[in-house]
Order: structure tokens, then sequence, then C-alpha cells
């Protein structure tokens, strides 16, 4: 555990201190049109050793090296689809900040449509349970107008 | 000393919270009105003591006593005062110290200006609160107690992170931490309930302005830290779908939708059940935001605890609560009587959509931050959730959501007429067509999402305009008259049309600073200059400076438009020795809602350096949006109809006190 802890507090020590600008300039492609691409392309994958930060956000010397390998690929010429394909093939699915569609992100992709859905549901059903009960007892009022005629009776 | 003091203190406030446990609902149970009575002056109490351990930690930190280990951690001789003073909940020892403050503060508003509720009610809820703060209490003194001392004292502290030496630590955390911890009152308040078995439109009086009360802290909390967080990072960026956003925004979404669904509660007695269950949603999520940060579970750019031992106590806490809320709600809620009919088209309609469209966001954003968590735990698969899933799966969600709400304050209760609202919105609507046709014409083709999205924020406006003018008579009868109407309106209007002004405002920021954002990367040389938009920005020269416990690297920059001189941007670079670490200082030009956005990166010997520029137009507006909608949060609880019955206004200035 002890080591855990050296590393833990040397990245807290270190982390800040490399802080300097993500997008470097002599990283930049001179194509305005290609270099577009390439900073959309980096909003979608991970710097890896960062927490939740974009390639394209984070100033970790791994994420340098990802964007240029990015733009690298991009002037040969590769389409995004096929940049993408290469680097979760070299990293896999983690280096994606928007999990693909697949068996086992199905119900992440579902969720915002399924609560939606069940909840239309739930809604549907229980003003139509209203409704049916409406000017019926209940069953706690039931209960008790059991009970106050059972009082009369003796 | 004074930390024993402390300590003490906080052991007393664990004892006073387990009397408040129990007496006074064995009081309720047995209605014994002496046992009940017990509740309100132990809250005060409570409350007096832990804040006497507050300020006793306060204490050590302003005379940085190093002997404590929490001090030592965090604090240095040489650190400003607010920043010693604000270093107190810097960190994970001391926040905690900072929550149960809030939290007991919020006891004992109950406790000591609860005079109106009803004797049993309040015990009850008095009850309850304590069991959450004794949990707590418990968790600090075991596991984080921010007390303890080190046998030989060292000279010198190592300091708080630089990056969180800043004036938005000494406001955020607190705004913050208001907000979740008020939402225990609704929790409290909805067990309460439960436990008794019974509730109406009283119960809705008191649990609104509460709800109103932490939601205003939870939206300034977040909208501060937003703004914390894009001038202190240095990349411009506003907002991360960071999991410790995330955390925040969870129970604000919940609570947005509890506010909702409390005015149909007491405007109209229906969707109790609903109500109650979504005032432990509100709180549970709440808890899991304290988990997800408290624990470490998640490392992420906020996160400056980590410590097993914590997360499986806070784990544990939040098992016993959320699970225990939702048993209790499983077991009571058939006991509650359903009420108030009403037609799918009404204002209640209006008020179940806008409540089944919030928590369908917000529960895409809790399952969108656990999933990466749980599918590891499960299978080991390694998977990204990030800010470009959220943008694609939160956007659907909330443009039905903005359109429906300028038509629910104009929707009749029971039955409305959507035909007759539509009509009544043909201006705001002609507004809004007017205003994307000139976006369209202005872009030039492009993406025909940025024109309707720039509708649909002035729709939101122009729609909240709408109600006001309908309900005054604003060009039907003479403007005198309307004038006496307007003054005449209840103020919860007002503020409701405010709010939902500020969430146009917000929107309309949001597109204005991602669509039309420019950025500029470059490296100059002194004298040379870059521009952007049609301003020009030049590098004069680099100075170093002294500050109280740093070395400064500051640029300077001479910003002008069409040649004359508008202003001077003046970036930097701080070293902070006793950390040996170094933070960017942003350098901010406003101009009306834009910002002219500087951040430094490498200096190089030569004298070369490097910047990011970006300009930000209408940025502000994102956060001046939510303080709108704060401010009329705020018009709503100083509402005469609240004050019956229900928290005087005054209470929500004493409230404030702590965030100042």
């Amino acid at each position: 555990m002890r080591w855990v802890l050296i590393l833990l507090v040397t990245f807290a020590l270190l982390a800040p201190a490399a802080r300097a600008l993500a997008v470097q300039p002599d990283e930049m492609l001179p194509d305005p049109a290609l270099e577009a691409r390439a900073r959309a392309l980096s909003k979608e994958l991970r710097c890896m050793v960062c927490q939740n930060q974009s390639i394209d956000d984070s100033d970790a010397p791994l994420a340098r090296d990802l964007r240029i390998l990015v733009r690298e690929h991009l002037r040969a010429g590769e389409t995004d689809q096929q940049v993408l394909d290469f680097l979760i093939a070299r990293y896999g699915e983690f280096v994606l900040l928007r999990p693909r569609f697949s068996p086992h992100t199905v119900l992440l992709w579902l969720t915002p449509l399924g609560v939606l859905v069940i909840g239309a549901l739930g809604i549907a059903m229980s003003a139509r349970r209203q409704r049916k009960s409406e000017g019926n007892l209940t069953a706690s009022e039931e209960a008790r107008l059991a009970e106050i005629l059972q009082r009369k009776d003796s | 000393m004074i930390g024993e003091l402390g300590h003490y203190a906080l052991v007393l406030a664990l004892g006073l919270a387990l009397v408040q446990s129990c007496v006074p609902i064995l009081g309720a149970r047995r209605n014994d009105p002496v046992l009940m009575a017990v509740a309100s002056p132990i809250a005060v109490a409570q409350f007096a003591f832990v804040a006497i351990a507050f300020a006793a930690l306060i204490e050590c930190y302003v005379r940085s006593d190093f002997s404590l280990v929490n001090v030592f951690e965090n604090s240095h001789s040489a650190k400003p005062l607010i920043y010693k003073i604000t270093g107190v909940w810097g960190n994970h020892e001391g926040s905690m110290l900072l929550w149960v403050f809030i939290l007991s503060l919020f006891g004992a508003l109950v406790g000591a200006f609860g005079r109106n509720l009803p004797a049993r009610l309040k015990a009850s809820v008095l009850a309850v609160q304590s069991w959450i703060a004794a949990a707590f209490y418990v968790f600090i003194l075991i596991t984080s107690n921010p007390f303890l001392r080190i046998a030989d004292a060292p000279l010198e502290g190592r300091d708080l992170n630089p990056i969180l030496q800043d004036p938005g630590l000494a406001i955020h955390p607190p705004l913050l931490y208001s907000g979740y911890v008020g939402l225990s009152i609704s929790f409290s308040f909805a067990i309460a309930a439960l436990i008794e078995g019974r509730i109406d439109a009283a119960w809705a009086r008191w649990v609104r302005p509460w709800t109103l009360l932490a939601w205003i802290f939870l939206t300034l909390g977040i909208a501060m830290g937003s703004y914390w967080a894009y001038y202190t990072l240095g990349w411009g960026g506003w907002w991360y779908w960071d999991p410790v956003e995330n955390a925040s925004f969870m129970p604000w979404l919940a609570a947005t939708a509890l506010l909702h669904s409390a005015l149909v509660m007491e405007k109209r007695n229906a969707l109790k059940v609903w109500t109650i269950l979504l005032a432990i949603i509100a709180f549970s999520l709440s808890l899991v935001g304290t988990f997800l940060v408290r624990s470490g579970v998640l490392t992420s750019v906020h996160t400056f605890a980590n410590d097993p031992a914590r997360g499986i106590f806070i784990l544990a806490i939040l098992v016993l609560f959320i699970g225990g809320a939702l048993l209790l709600f499983a077991w009571r809620a058939p006991l509650l009587k359903q009420g108030g009919l009403f037609a799918p088209i009404s204002r209640e309609g209006a008020l179940v959509l806008n409540n089944l469209l919030l928590v369908s966001a917000c529960g895409t954003v809790l399952v969108g931050t656990l999933y990466p968590l749980a599918l590891e735990a499960l299978s080991g698969e390694k998977i990204s959730v990030g800010a470009p899933f959220f943008n694609a799966t939160f956007a659907p969600l909330f443009v039905p959501l903005l359109i429906a709400v300028p038509f629910g304050p104009l929707l009749a209760w029971k039955r409305g007429d959507l035909l007759g609202v539509a009509q009544r919105l043909t201006y705001a609507a002609a507004i809004a067509a007017v205003a994307a046709a000139v976006t369209f014409a202005m872009e030039g083709g492009g993406s025909p999402l940025v024109p309707f999205a720039i509708g649909l924020a002035l729709f939101v406006m122009t729609g909240a305009l709408t109600e006001l003018a309908e309900r005054t008579g604003l060009f039907k009868v003479p403007l005198a008259t309307a004038l006496a109407r307007a003054k005449g309106l209840p103020r919860s209007t007002w503020g409701a049309a405010l709010a939902h002004f500020g969430l146009g405002i917000a929107l309309l920021g949001i597109i204005g600073e991602t669509q039309w954002g420019v950025e500029r990367i470059a490296e100059l040389k002194p004298g040379q200059s870059i521009t952007i938009r049609r301003y020009n920005v030049q590098f004069d020269d680099v100075t170093t400076r002294q500050g109280p416990n740093y070395r400064e690297l500051a640029a300077h920059f001479t910003v002008r438009h069409h040649g004359e001189i508008i202003g001077v941007m003046e970036p930097a670079k701080r070293d902070f020795p006793s950390r040996q670490t170094a933070t960017t200082q942003t350098a901010l030009m406003t101009l009306g809602f834009s910002q002219i956005y500087l951040s430094l990166g490498e200096a190089k010997p030569d004298g070369v350096i490097a910047l990011r520029l970006y300009y930000k137009p209408l940025v502000l507006l994102i956060w001046l949006g939510p303080i709108a909608m704060a401010m009329g949060g705020v018009l709503s609880l100083s509402d005469r109809r609240l004050r019956v019955g229900a928290p005087k206004p005054a209470r929500s200035k004493v409230a404030l006190a702590p965030a100042e």
C-alpha cells in the first residue's frame, strides 16, 4: 500500500507542475480544414492517464503524443473513422469518450429512452387507475366504514 | 487546547444528536408533548456545539497550529488570511465538518422557527434530521477527525493545494453544501410524513420553501463552480461533465423536479406519493454526490481525498439511508391518499411532463456517471463515458422540456386549452422565428441547429414575458391598470417568470460560447500581436513579481479595437515553492456579455511566449442565467403566501450567513 501512496503523492505534485497549454502551436497542422478535423476528433478521445479529460484539453505528455498521432494519420489521408478504428485497436474502447453501441453499452445508451418510456407508462397507468377509482372508496376507507358499521351493530 | 475543545464539542454534539434521534420520535408515537418538546432546544444546542467545533478548527488554521495533522497538511504560515480560513474546508476532514455545520444549522432553524408546525410532525422531522447528523458525526470522529494531533509539531505546514488558493474556494463549497444539505430537510419531512402516515397541503407549504432555499443554493453553487473552473483551469471550458460536476448536477435536476411537483401538491393536493418519492430521491442523490466526491471512488480533477475506509463508511451511510427510506416508502406510501384529478392537458399535466423529462435527464446523468464503474467492477471491461456522450443524450431530453416551458404557466389548472395557449404565445413564437431566421441569414447556411437553438432560447425568454403580460393585461388594458395589476401579482409569479427567463438567458450564452467562440493558439515575441475577431492583442513584455507565498511571472498585453487601446491584460504563471507547483492565472477582459480570455503557456528563454487566446461571445450569460434563476427563487421565497405556516424570509438570510 505504501508505494501506492508514494505514487499518488508524486502524481499530485507533478501533475499541476506540468500544466501548460493543451494543444501546442508546434503540433498544429498548416491546413485549417485538416486541423479542424483533428481538433474535433481530439475532443472525442480520452487522455488515458487523466481523469475524464479529452486529449484536446489535457496537457499530459501522453495526450500530446496522441494528438500528434491523430494528425499524422489524418495527414496520411485517413478518414475520421479509420483514425478512430486504429486508436481503438491500439488502446481499446477506453480511449473513446462516447462509447460505441454494443452489447455491453446497451443499458447505457437505452437509459434516456428507457426512463422516459417507463415513466410515461407509469404516469398513464396511475392516471387510469385514479380515474377508475374516482368516487369509489379506498381500501382504508372501506375498512374504516366496516369498522363503524360493526360498532353500530354491537 | 483549542483543538481539544473543538474535538470535545463535536463529541458532545454527537451525544445530543443521539438523544434527539430517539426521544422526540418516542414522544410523537406516545403523543407525549414533553418528550416532543425536547427536540427544538436540543437541535439548537447541537448546532451551538458544532459551531464551537468549527470555530475551533478555524482558529487553529488562523493561528497556524501545526500540531494538528489537518492544519499541518493543508496550511502554511505565509498563506494570506483568507486562504487560511477557506483552507479549513479545502480538504476532506474540514469539508465534512462544514457539511455537518450546515446540517445542524438547518436543523436548528427548523427547531427555532418552526413554531407553527404541527408538534408531532416537527418532532419527527427533527428526529430524522438527527439520524443523518449522528451518522455523519460518527463518520467524522472515526475516520476523518480534523482534530488529531502530531506528537512533534512541525515548524511549517505543507500548504493548501495552490489551485484551491482562490476566492472561489471561499464561496463555492459553502453554497454547494448548503444546497446538498438543504435537501435533507425535504428528506426529513418526507420520512416524517411516511412515519406519520399522513400528508396534506400544509406539508407541501412547508417543504416547498425549504426545497426552494436548497435549490437556490445549489443553482448558485453550481454556477459559481462552473465560473471558477472556467477561469482557473485555463482552457476555457465551463462544463466538463466531470463525475464531480455530475454529482452536484443530479441533485439540482431532482430538486428542480421536486419544486414543480410540490407546487402541484400544494395547489391541487395531487401527486402526493410522487412528491414524497422525489424528496427522498433528491437527498439520496446529494448523498450519492457526497459519496462520489468524498470516497475517492473516482479520482478526478476535483478529488482531493483518497481512503477506502472512508469510502466504505460513506457507502454504509448511503445504503442505510437510501435503502431504509425506500423500504419505508414501499411500506407506507400506499397509506397516503391520492387526490386531485386532472386532464392530461392542464397545468398539472405540464408539470408532470416537466418531472418526467427532468427525471429522465437525471437518470441519464446518473447511469452515465456510474456505468463505467459498474461495468469495470462486473466484467473488468474499461470504457469511458465523457462529454460527447452526455451532450448527445442530454440535449434530446432538454429540448422538449424547453419547448414546453412557456406553455406550462399559461395552462389552466385541472383542464387546459392547448390551442388557446398556443394562440397567446403567437408573439413569443414570432419573435423566436425572426431571431432564428436572422441567425440563419447571418450564419450563411451551416447547421440548422444553431438558428433553432437561438429561436428556442428566445421562445423561452419571451414566453416568460408573455405570462407576465397576460396576467397584467399589458397591451390590452390601459398602462396604469396593467401596472396596478403587476403590483398585485403574487411574487411567486414574478419569481417563476424570472427563473424561466433565466433559463433562456443561460441557453443563449451556451449557444454563443460553443458555436461562435474563436480560439487562437500562438507563440509571440515581445512586440508581436495577434488578432481575434476585431480585437488586436499585442504582447509587450514580461515581469516577475513576489507574492505573499508565490513567485509570479506576469505577461503584459495591450488590447486594441480599431487601433484604439481599450485595455491591458495580464495573465500570469505562479510558482508556489511550498508545494513546488505552478498555477496559471488567466486574464479576462469583459466586453458587454462577451469576454476575451487569455492564458499563458510556456515562456521560452528567448522571450517567446506561448499563449491561448479566446474570444467568447455571450459567455457571461451562461452564469447570469443561473443568477437570474436564483433571484427568481428568492422572489418566490419572499412571497407572502409562503410565509403563512412556513419559514419567514428572514430565515433565508440567516441561512445565507455561513456562505459569506
